[in-house]
This record gives structure tokens, sequence and C-alpha cells, in this order.
């Protein structure tokens, strides 16, 4: 079998591989969802994801170590997981053959031809590695997340195409699901995409952050491609179809090539092979990068981040309306980990968790934030899933113990998300006189954080005047009452001396309270009686309440709720606690 | 090009574009006069909706409409309870398709009574297949929590798939705009209409709860589930909902499962302190009267609970329990 086809079978294997874990990663015991698939196996291989967080936490998340074969098969081959493995990679691969397939030799060769452009990645790199080595006060910043190609389409898979196929056809999930800001994603991932039609491979030459560090760490790699013989016809056939744009006719540039091995099937000559000793033709081992290139890439990083932080979101100019999922690690140390990787986002069942954007700062752009009034219930009480899937722990894999408070945490209490704060401007029983308390029967622990207290209130143009009253009907002067408008079983008649009794029903004119519990002192003519509402008021017990946000996703004030969940009170945020610790309940 | 543009255009050549012009011109006509709208958009309307859910009550029979049965194990209390009205075979006949509607709202583990309790649903299940020979039997309910989740930590859609249902989540589709006939409430309001189109018979499976809205969830209450769009809005007018959607759903028969009653901080619960083990079960033709007697168990009187008196009124059932001769009887 030729090595070209054994790579074609590679790239589809791990294409197919790939979609098959975008695929499952939804919770549930059936062979097609989560159960015990290795869904973030990827993004563990992905050696940047692990020298990235590396930098950033001083250590290495003990799934991550998957890096460590691939960092040592490349120290040892060369760049194959950018041609063999990468899904991402053979995205581009794919869609530049698609584009070229039917142009001559000439244009061709032009395509992938070496191009300057292609030292940009390195700078990318370096910024990123930069970012993420910088020691300052609130420590470094994780970014490679941004361009990583295995984040990049686990993103645009999970939160764009799988939703968008799944909206078409009905068939992946139960329910639609929904992501915020989705068309960014979409845009960047078509961006990259078509940018192939032009060059192919683009993001892999010039863009990819990943390919550049693959570059650096395969450089010395023991077997590369090489002429192993004189006497090349400079026939050019090798870059027909040269992934790497590395220019294997001439000097080849080791830390361009992919190992596509199209040059070694294309040429005619036996001249190019996978060889121990270095290209008779010569080979530059180092990318191109100049000395003036690094310092400027370098400065940038060293000043990006502190830029970046100036508005002070991780000091006291905190977005209090970032909701992190339970088992989100303090901010600056989230920071650190989160990948952008979108599998949270994936596997969150009631899709309450959504890509952030640009509002709590640049850092938190596609960082998982909760939106409460997206997906089905808030973040629901008996689920742990986000911090389990996390690749980095970010989200730490918190036990349900932990999470509420049960067991060897009881002491610690359970995790809050933030708290719920009613706004007695907008909620029907605080402001428009109408009974409602959605929030406090979906309040999900016990006892419950929305209490009530009951209050009444006299209904607009309530006072009336008695006319006539026998037994429990009252009759009334005002005579333009709606019939029945007092019937909800809400209402209530309270007479001077104090004595309130529940409403069965009314006419016009008369007022009809319970013959059974009806007054103990019938009201008089020209009396004054007053229509009362009798109304639950919430209240929120701010020691109790998670932050789960149930009851804002339930309120029935659909657009701006009534009740909203502030990321005040957070456990893992000392200084937006609201009260001091110690205090009594 | 200069040979042509002396000599001009062909005959044939004019022939052709001219009718080529001519049918393009022709379908330009035509879809205008196939599209044509001389009134402009109307202000805003609403689909009016269906009138009425199908009638699934079976006919009455004297002294057989409500049972009640005092025990501590579901299954044998289910059994006894549906026995005493005639058993399955009455309500369920061979080759039907059944629609069993649980209450299963919250993503609640099933020791927290928040939920209908999974053996007592697969139990009926079981019923239906065994000795009513239905041909299927569906078990449905539209959540207040993430669906699959509720199903999954209810214990209900594995206990009922086991038995040998087919679990029904809702999507968007299987809504249509009710109004319902006599109701204030429901209209033009999407229910749960589309999957109730195949089925022959309907049963509700709920616990008796305490609820802190409207005084006590039972099987009235449970037919909520049927209810789409944003419902929560109905609790400003909690008791008319209640009696409307017992107006609106005539169902076969209703399971009240007073096993293990949640007495205080309904609906969710949450602690099992919140529980006190009754060990009634009722089974009845007619929910209004299952609930008039179920409030006794919450330590409440008919006169507590408005939506029992508005759903009276509204023709949805009786609520003198007594009228209607309930058997009752105890296991064990």
């Amino acid at each position: 079998m030729r090595i070209v086809t054994v790579r074609r079978i590679s790239q589809i294997f791990f294409f197919v591989l790939f979609l098959w874990f975008c695929l499952v990663t939804t919770i549930g015991g059936e062979w097609w969802r989560l159960r015990g698939w290795p869904v973030n196996l990827f993004l563990q291989l992905d050696p940047l994801v692990a020298i990235g967080t590396a930098l950033t936490t001083h250590s290495l998340y003990w799934p991550l170590l998957w890096a460590l074969p691939v960092v040592a098969l490349t120290i040892i081959l060369g760049r194959f997981f950018c041609s063999w493995v990468c899904p991402f990679g053979s995205v581009h691969h794919f869609v530049g053959f698609l584009a070229y397939r039917k142009k001559n030799l000439a244009e061709k060769v032009k395509a992938n031809r070496y191009r300057k452009g292609q030292c940009i990645k390195y700078f990318i790199l370096i910024f990123f590695l930069i970012l993420a080595a910088l020691p300052l006060a609130k420590g470094p910043g994780l970014q490679i997340g941004l361009l990583d190609p295995i984040s990049l389409m686990s993103r645009s898979v999970n939160l764009v195409l799988l939703p968008v196929i799944d909206n078409l056809t009905g068939t992946i999930s139960v329910s639609a699901r929904f992501y915020e800001g989705a068309w960014l994603i979409l845009t960047i991932f078509f961006a990259a995409v078509f940018l192939n039609l032009l060059i192919p491979r683009f993001y892999c030459r010039f863009i990819c952050p990943l390919g550049a560090l693959f570059g650096i760490i395969g450089r010395f790699a023991i077997w590369r491609i090489g002429k192993k013989q004189i006497g090349c016809p400079d026939c050019k056939m090798c870059e027909r179809a040269c992934q790497g744009a590395c220019a294997p006719s001439a000097k080849i540039r080791i830390s361009e090539c992919v190992l596509c091995f199209n040059c070694l099937q294309d040429c005619a000559n036996e001249t190019i092979s996978y060889q121990t000793r270095p290209s008779l033709a010569g080979e530059i081992t180092n990318p191109d990068i100049t000395r003036r290139g690094f310092m400027l890439s370098a400065i940038s990083g060293v000043f990006a981040l502190p830029a970046i932080r100036l508005g002070n979101l991780l000091g006291s100019n905190y977005y209090y309306r970032l909701i992190r999922p339970p088992g989100a690690l303090p901010e600056e140390e989230f920071l650190q980990r989160c990948i952008k990787c979108g599998q949270c986002m994936r596997i969150c069942p009631t899709n309450v968790i959504q890509p952030g954007g640009l509002q709590p700062g640049f850092e938190s752009l596609w960082t998982p934030v909760l939106n409460m009034r997206i997906g089905s219930s808030g973040c629901q009480l008996n689920c742990t899933a986000c911090g389990y899937i996390c690749p980095t722990s970010a989200i730490r894999p918190i036990s349900l113990s932990e999470k509420l408070g049960l067991d060897d945490f009881a002491q610690a209490g359970p995790i809050k998300m933030g708290t719920a704060f009613v706004d007695r401007s907008r909620c029907l029983p605080w402001a428009m006189d109408k009974p409602c308390i959605v929030c406090q029967e979906n309040c999900p622990v016990s006892p419950k954080a929305i209490y009530t207290r009951t209050s009444f209130e006299t209904v607009r143009d309530g006072i009336l005047t008695v006319k006539k009253a026998v037994g429990g009907v009252v009759e009334t002067i005002e005579d333009t009452l709606v019939p029945d408008q007092f019937s909800t079983g809400d209402y209530y008649c309270l007479l001077k001396n104090g004595e309130r009794r529940k409403i069965e029903t009314n006419t016009e004119n008369t007022i009809v309270v319970s013959s059974a519990d009806s007054f103990e002192r019938i009201p008089v003519e020209g009396e004054k009686i007053e229509i009362q509402i009798r109304l639950q008021r919430p209240y929120v017990d701010i020691h109790r309440c998670i932050g789960c946000g149930v009851c804002e996703h339930e309120c029935p004030v659909s657009g701006r709720r009534a009740i909203r969940v502030s990321a005040e009170g957070e456990t893992r945020s000392r200084h937006k606690s609201i009260t001091p610790k110690g205090q009594y309940l | 090009m200069t040979e042509s543009e002396q000599k001009g255009i062909t005959r044939r050549d004019f022939i052709r574009r001219s009718a080529k012009a001519g049918a393009s011109l022709a379908a330009a006509g035509a879809a205008s006069y196939w599209l044509y709208d001389a009134a402009g958009p109307p202000a805003v309307s609403v689909e009016e909706g269906i009138k009425a859910l199908p009638d699934f009550s079976i006919p009455h029979s004297e002294g057989k409409t409500i049972s009640v049965v005092k025990g501590s194990d579901r299954v044998e209390t289910v059994n006894k309870a549906i026995d005493l009205l005639g058993g399955i075979e009455r309500f369920v006949k061979p080759g039907e398709r059944i629609l069993i509607k649980p209450n299963v709202a919250f993503a609640s583990p099933p020791i927290l009574g928040a939920t209908a309790n999974p053996q007592l649903v697969a139990e009926v299940v079981r019923l239906c297949y065994r000795r009513g020979k239905a041909k299927q039997v569906i078990i449905t309910d539209n959540p207040i929590n993430d669906p699959q989740s509720c199903f999954r930590l209810s214990g209900i859609g594995k206990a009922a798939s086991e038995a040998g249902a087919k679990i029904l989540l809702p999507r968007d589709g299987y809504f249509r705009n009710v109004s319902l006939a006599g109701g204030r409430l429901i209209k033009n309001w999407p229910v749960f209409t589309v999957p109730l189109e195949k089925i022959d018979k309907l049963i509700g499976i709920a616990p008796v709860k305490d609820h802190d809205r409207s005084g006590a969830s039972m099987t009235m209450k449970n037919w909520y589930g049927l209810l789409g769009g944003r419902r929560n809005i109905f609790h400003q007018d909690i008791n008319t909902i209640i009696a409307e959607l017992a107006m609106m759903v005539k169902a076969t028969l209703v399971i009240l499962d007073g096993t293990q009653v949640m007495m205080t901080n309904g609906p969710t619960g949450g602690a099992a302190s919140d529980l006190q083990r009754k060990n009634v079960m009722i089974a009845s033709c007619n929910a209004v009267a299952a609930d008039a007697y179920g409030c006794s168990l919450l330590n409440l009187a008919v006169a507590d609970l408005p939506y029992l008196g508005k759903a009276r009124k509204g023709g949805a059932g009786t609520t003198d329990f007594e009228s209607l001769k309930p058997i009752i009887t105890s296991i064990g």
C-alpha cells in the first residue's frame, strides 16, 4: 500500500473519530451518547494545550499527558500530526485539493511555493506563549484557544455546525440548542476554510500556532523528507501537491514539512525519500523568523495582556452578570486554563452554558458563561457534567456532594455561582398587585432560598360603599364592577373593623364571601369596604441561594427578568461576597 | 462578428429570441397575477385554534367511578384500586394505544416524591399491556426542567421503558393552539395535542402534593404538563387555569398516589421531612372527584381549594365524591 493511501486513511479515520466524539458528547447511557467515549482525546493529544497550561499553571494536568507521546513522535518523525491526525488540517487539505484539482501543474506549483508569510504563525505562537508565561500580579493569561486548531474546530462543530444541522433536520437533539454569538464562530471557521481557495492549507501554513509549535519541536527529526540522490531534473512534480509549502525541490524547510508524502509519491525520478540523512539539496531546519520579528511579537505579548487587563475586570470592575459554571476556578486561575473548546457548552443538558462575548472582557470571549434565559432550566441541581468534561480543569470535576454541600462538604456548604436578586420594580406581586411566586416554586434547594411573606393590598378603585349587606352578600352603591373579576380565589373583602374574608364571586354591584365563613359583624349602609388582593411576595435568602438561575429562567416577566442572578456571593470569589463569613444564618 | 453585424439578425434567431422573451414576460405576468395582494398584510392575528381535545372518558358506571385503597405497596394498591372499578379491561381495550401522562415535572430523584413514583408508572404500563392487551403505551410530559434530565433522574424513563412503554419527549411540532370553549385563559394557547390525535385512551398519574401557590397539586394540576409556551403566566390566576385544565382534559382514568404525601414545601419539596406516609391509592374516572377526596390527605377541605369549585361550575366534574359512592378498602 502506498504511503499516501495510508495517510489518507489516517486522515479520514481521525476526522470521522473527531466528529463522532463531538456527536456523542451528550449525557446518557446509550452507545451513541457519552457513556465512556474519550471525547476529549484530540484536545488531550494537543501539545499546545499541554504546554500552554503548563506555562500558566506550572503543572501538567494529568489527562494532558497524552501530549507527551505526540511530542515524542514529533521529535523523532517530524510534523506528522498536521497531515495524519489534525481534523482541522484534513478539512484544509481537502478543500485545497478541491480548489486546485482542475488547475495545471504550473498553477499548482505556484500555489505551493514557500512564502515568507509562513513565518507569521511562529509570531502568533510566540505571542501566545509570552501571554502564558507573563508573571503578572493577577497571573498570566491563556489565549491559545482562540487559534488552536483543535479548540477552533471543536468550538465550530459543537456550537455552530451540529446545532445548525440539528435545527434543520431535528435529528440530533430533542429540543433546539442555542448558542449566542455563534455567527462569529462560523465566520471565522468559514473564513479559514474558504481561504484554502486562494492558497491551499492557508491556515496551516500562515496561522496555526500548533503547527508552529510542531515546526519548532520537529525540526531536528531523525527521519525527514529529502533528496536521496543527485541528478534531480528539477521537474517540480514534488511541489504539485506539497501541503506544507516547504520547497522539497530546493533546500527543504523541515519545520514547514507536514509529512503528507505527496512529494515522495509524485517524484518521477525516485529522488525524494523519507530518510535519516539530510537532503542532498540541503535543508533548513529553523523556522524563518528573524530576531526582529521575534522581538516584535514578544514585546506585543508583553504589552497586550496588561493592556487587556486595564479595565480592572478582574478587580473591582468585575462584570456582575458573568456567572460561571459550578466548579469553575477563581477567575484569574480560570483564565489560565480555559481553552474555549466549547465542550462544557455542548454537554450541558439544559443549554444554559453559553460562549461568552466581549462584555466581561476580551479574555472571556468564548469562555463558558451562564445565560439563564436560554435553555430549559438554569443550572440543573443534580448535574456536574461540565466539570467532568472540561479537558483542562478550568471547571473542576466536582462531586455532587461538593456542589450541593452534603456529606464531607456539609461544613463548607454548597457551591454558589452567584445570588438571585428580586427586582421589586418588575416583580408581579411586588409592583403589579398580581400573584405569582413561580420563582419560589421552582427553587430547587431545600430549604428553599426563596421564601414569601404574605401581604394584602387594596386594589385600585377598590374602596366601595355598602348599600345593603345580608349574610355574606354585600351590595354596593358602585355598580361598575366586572362580574367575577374577584372570583380567582386571591381576593378578599376588608371591613372597617379589620375583618377580612375571601371573596367567592362578585357581580356588577355585589361582593359575595363564603357563606360558611361569613362576617362576624355584618357591615351597615354607608360603610366603606376594601377589596384586597392577597399577594405572596418573594424574598431571597442570600445564605441559601446558590445562584443556579432556575428562578430567573422561570420568571414570567420574560424580557428583563424580575429575578436575576448576579455574581455577588459566588463561592469562588471572596471579593464578591456581600456578607462576612462566620455570620450566623 | 462583423459579418453578422452587417447581415443583421436571421429570421430564425429573431423568432427564437422573441419566443424566449415572450415566455419570460408571460412568466413574470403569471407570477404577478398569482401573488397579487390587493389588501396588504392584516393586523397581527393568531390562529383561533382547536376548540376541544378528544374525549377519552368511558361511559359512566354506577358505583364504579372512584375507588380508594389503603396499603403500603403501590403495586398492590393500584392493582386493587383499578380492579374495584372494573379492572383495566374496562379502560383499555385490546389493540388500543394508550397515553399515560405522569407527573415528570422536575429533575428530582423519586425518593423526594416531587414526581410520580416510577414503579407505579411501570405497573400501570404493565397492566395495559398484559391484561389490557394494549397495542402501545406511550409515556409523555412537558416538564418544567430539562425533559431528558427529568425522565432520567425521576426514574420514570427507565422504569417505563423496561415495562415496554415508549417515552415521548416534547418537541415544538407537537403543540397546537387551543381555545377552550367556556375557557377564559386557554385562548390561542399551545397545548400538547398532536400526540393525543393518535391515541385511544388517556391515563393521568400524579402524587398528592402540597403547593404553595394553589394549595395542592394532584390529578387536575397534573394536566399543566400538557400546556406549552410560557405557561408560568397563568400563576396569576392559578385556580382558574387548573379548573380550565380539568374542563379541557377528559381522561379515561386518573390515579392519585397518596402513598407518600408531600405535606409541606410543595411542589418541589426537597427533603424527606416534607413527606408523610399515608398509604392511600385513589383511582378515579374523574379528576375533580379524585382531587376532592385527595385534599383530605393534605388536611385540607374542598372549600380550601378554590379551583375545585370553579371546575365544578365549569362542568368538569363533581366535588361531592360521596355522591359517586366511592369504594374504600384496605390491603393488609
